[in-house]
């Protein structure tokens, strides 16, 4: 597939274009088809591509579009603009009481995600909004659900209140309520089973439970990756229980997530968080900016940046920034940059969100395991070596000796070593750069003393480039 | 329609219940919509051909499967030789069972060993079903009189050893689980040692659900792959990718990306019984040759059937004659 994304592909059809000086109606037409497969291939509901695109179309054949000198921008932005504007402008918090103990109620399909995102969300709103989490387990049909929630419960330090499965969830969740009140929880999360939306008896279920737990947010989760039957499904469970929102789950995987928007347009019901992964404080807050840009392939900037400001903080890297600069970078500065891109989350997942790499790292073979290896390497070196890298740099014996201590063979030692060095010259010789040499590097006048690239991993074939600091 | 013949079964009405319950439940199926598709149109012109391109993409047929088809319906001869748009019905079936079977004949029985072990994993994406599915087999299996084995090979995700066991309880069937294990190709180790030494006929191997994009996480399965083939001869014998239903394009990137680290030798189609059609299932097979062994239809053990392929396009036909 030469183009892996939409903008790409509107870009290049109306790129042909240029020399001829204008764009006339059948270019746009041409234009028109490539938005409406790309998507349908993202799973957009197909009423919804359709009256999406006659009224893209119309704006397009406007005055700007047609006398414009890079057509393809500015249809880009059109429908960029309109997606964004479907799924509603801006992001919708979650309903929560202000004072008092607030209740949300988590329903959906089976293997949607439930029971992780009653976790996740507990975790979230008790960092988030310093409240005192309860979870309920409701799930008395699928074998051992209670035992997930239980589990999650006890990773996160949070009660889990349950009482087993001989008890109708109606009253399981009567007790728990009662029990949050006793104790004084100020938020109340209920997992339910997943029930399929045309289950008369189970959906009869949830408007019990509804009724008696009276919930400030009933959310329904919804896989990322679901079809043209999203839609269907959040209706029916709307029609049934006034879903106040969305959460959308799975969105770690390549899925373009076009249910997003058929569920935001169709019912109208608002997406208020995502799931990005397995792990507990994997949950965002749905941005529908950033969503439109993931369903046109445009990646995810902001996300990324968020993420990476959180878990690096300013004084950490003013420091790290001296240390560079006096070429004192040492083993354990290097061991504690590895923690923190750790916890910004996988590589992979990060290096996704930014725009130009999404489609284009998902045959990249990204082994997110290397840097526990390095971090093992580092950690059969003694205090001595750390500080003083040049230490190993010399020493045959001392190499062996960490290979030995941590498992990994001599040869990816010394290429660990000969990196390090490496990054210490670039370091200082970046951070030694005066204003005008990095200007002439940013304006690409001059070279970036470049960051040495190392050897192509072997096997597989392809053009995989290994990933390397 | 000779190739309608080769799929006639003998239980055929109770098979053909169950699907219908399950598509019914929908009221408005394909076929519905179909019907009123084509008698909604007096010429067969563009026009209804974008209708019925959306009714595919609808029922979640892949984009690509479905424009390639949509063109061939266009091109071919019958189609050229009529005027009115409901003789385009029988056209449109024949061509899907075509899509479908590419003249070759599928065969979707499992391939269980006359003489000793036959062991069968199952992957897929979290949240499709796979343990579900491994309590449905056993049962079936296990009531054609074969002596059975779990492996508790989703050491992962909280809960997941648990709900293997406690259907492996209710189904009465053996199962190997390993506390506080953290690697699942040393419990599918396991459970390949024990099923050897005491001749255990066919080895069900539950493996956590995993996202075809996650690299570390698809090495980890082809680690499982490679104990299973260097342990027992030819295996595993069947390697099912379990595709949800409600699944869409996506399906797609999962059957590339599985058949990248296993050999998929089928794909189980599961939660047919909601409103959702899987219809990606058709690309899959249209684009990687997978043929779909069977399909989940609600939660109980016995809600499982070998899929067959009229059944499933008559089921993705079905709807309100009215």
């Amino acid at each position: 597939m030469p183009f892996e994304n939409l903008s790409e592909k509107i870009q290049y059809t109306l790129r042909k274009l240029t020399g001829r000086g204008k764009v006339n109606e059948k270019d746009i037409e041409d234009a028109m088809r490539e938005i409406r497969v790309s998507l349908l291939e993202a799973d957009v509901n197909y009423k919804i591509v359709k009256e999406f695109i006659s009224e893209v179309k119309v704006l397009a054949l406007g005055e700007k579009v047609m006398k414009s000198l890079t057509p393809g921008d500015q249809v880009v932005k059109i429908v960029y603009d309109e997606l964004v504007k479907l799924m509603g402008d801006e992001a919708v918090p979650i309903n929560l009481k202000k004072a008092g103990t607030s209740v949300v109620l988590v329903v959906g399909l089976q293997g949607s995600g439930k029971t992780t995102h009653v976790g996740k969300l507990a975790n979230y709103l008790r960092k988030n909004n310093k409240l005192k989490p309860l979870l309920i387990a409701a799930d008395i049909y699928r074998p051992a659900a209670i035992n997930q929630l239980v589990t999650i419960g006890k990773q996160l330090d949070i009660e889990v209140f349950q009482l087993g499965t001989s008890v109708k969830p109606q009253e399981i969740v009567k007790k728990g309520l009662e029990y949050a009140k006793e104790k004084s929880f100020n938020l109340v999360l209920i997992d339910t089973a997943g029930r399929l939306a045309i289950d008369e008896a189970l959906m009869q279920e949830l408007v019990e439970i509804k009724a008696l737990s009276n919930p400030d947010e009933i959310l329904l989760t919804v896989d990322a990756m679901t079809g043209q039957d999203a839609v269907n499904v959040a209706q029916t469970f709307h029609d049934k229980l006034n879903i106040t929102g969305c959460l959308l789950t799975k969105l770690d995987s390549d899925t373009r997530g076009g249910a997003a928007l058929s569920i935001r347009y169709m019912t109208k019901i608002p997406i208020k968080f995502i799931g990005l992964g397995e792990k507990m404080d994997e949950l965002d807050v749905f941005h529908p900016d950033r969503m439109a840009k993931r369903i046109l392939g445009m990646g995810d900037v902001l996300t990324f940046i968020e993420k990476a400001q959180e878990s690096f903080d300013e004084e950490v890297a003013m420091k790290m920034a001296e240390k560079m600069q006096a070429g004192r970078f040492t083993y354990n500065d290097f061991l504690d940059q590895i923690k923190r891109i750790k916890k910004m989350g996988s590589l992979k997942g990060l290096l996704s969100l930014i725009p130009g790499i999404g489609s284009k790292i998902r045959n990249l073979d990204i082994d997110e395991k290397r840097f526990t290896y390095i971090e093992a390497i580092i950690g059969s070196m003694t205090k001595e070596e750390r500080n003083n890298p040049d230490l190993i740099t010399k020493s045959h014996s001392r190499k062996s000796r960490i290979a030995n201590g941590s498992g990994r063979s001599y040869q990816e030692i010394n290429n660990l070593t000969k990196q390090f060095e490496q990054m210490r010259i670039q370091m200082k010789a970046v951070m030694g750069m005066d204003e005008s040499q990095m200007e002439k590097v940013s304006k690409g006048q001059a070279p970036m003393p470049a960051m040495q690239a190392s050897k192509p991993k072997k096997g597989k074939g392809k053009n995989k480039g290994g990933f390397r600091f | 329609m000779g190739l309608f013949n080769l799929f006639k079964k003998k239980q055929k009405n109770e098979l053909t219940r169950k699907y219908e319950l399950g598509m019914k439940k929908t009221r408005v199926g394909l076929m519905g919509k179909l019907k009123a598709i084509l008698s909604g149109h007096d010429q067969i012109d563009e026009d209804l051909f974008d209708d019925l391109t959306d009714a595919f993409i609808m029922a979640d047929i892949g984009v690509e499967t479905t424009l390639d088809f949509i063109d061939a319906l266009k091109e071919d001869e019958r189609v050229k030789g009529i005027t009115n748009a409901l003789e385009l019905q029988p056209i449109i079936v024949d061509k899907m069972f075509e899509l479908y079977l590419k003249g070759e004949i599928v065969n979707n029985n499992f391939n269980i060993q006359k003489d000793g072990l036959s062991v069968f994993l199952f992957v897929g994406v979290n949240g499709v079903g796979k343990t579900t599915t491994i309590a449905k087999i056993a049962y079936r299996l296990k009531k054609e009189g074969k002596k059975i084995l779990l492996a508790a090979g989703d050491t992962f995700r909280a809960g997941a050893v648990d709900q293997l066991e406690v259907w492996a309880n209710r189904v009465g069937v053996d199962i190997v689980i390993k506390k506080g294990a953290t690697d699942p190709s040393s419990v599918i180790f396991e459970a390949v040692q024990k099923a050897k030494k005491e001749h255990y006929d066919i080895l069900l191997c539950d493996t956590a659900g995993r996202l075809q994009n996650k690299v570390n996480l698809m090495k980890e399965l082809e680690k499982m792959n490679r104990v299973i083939a260097r342990e027992v001869e030819n295996a595993p014998h069947e390697t099912l990718l379990i595709i949800d239903a409600t699944t869409g394009q996506n399906g797609l990137s999962q059957a590339e990306a599985f058949m990248e680290v296993t050999n998929i030798t089928g794909v189980i189609l599961t939660k047919l019984d909601g409103t959702s059609k899987g219809g990606i299932v058709l690309a899959i097979r249209d684009k990687y040759n997978i043929p779909i062994k069977m399909i989940g239809l609600g939660e109980k053990m016995e809600d499982l059937e070998y899929f067959d392929l009229e059944e499933y396009i008559g089921g993705l036909f079905i709807g309100d004659d009215e």
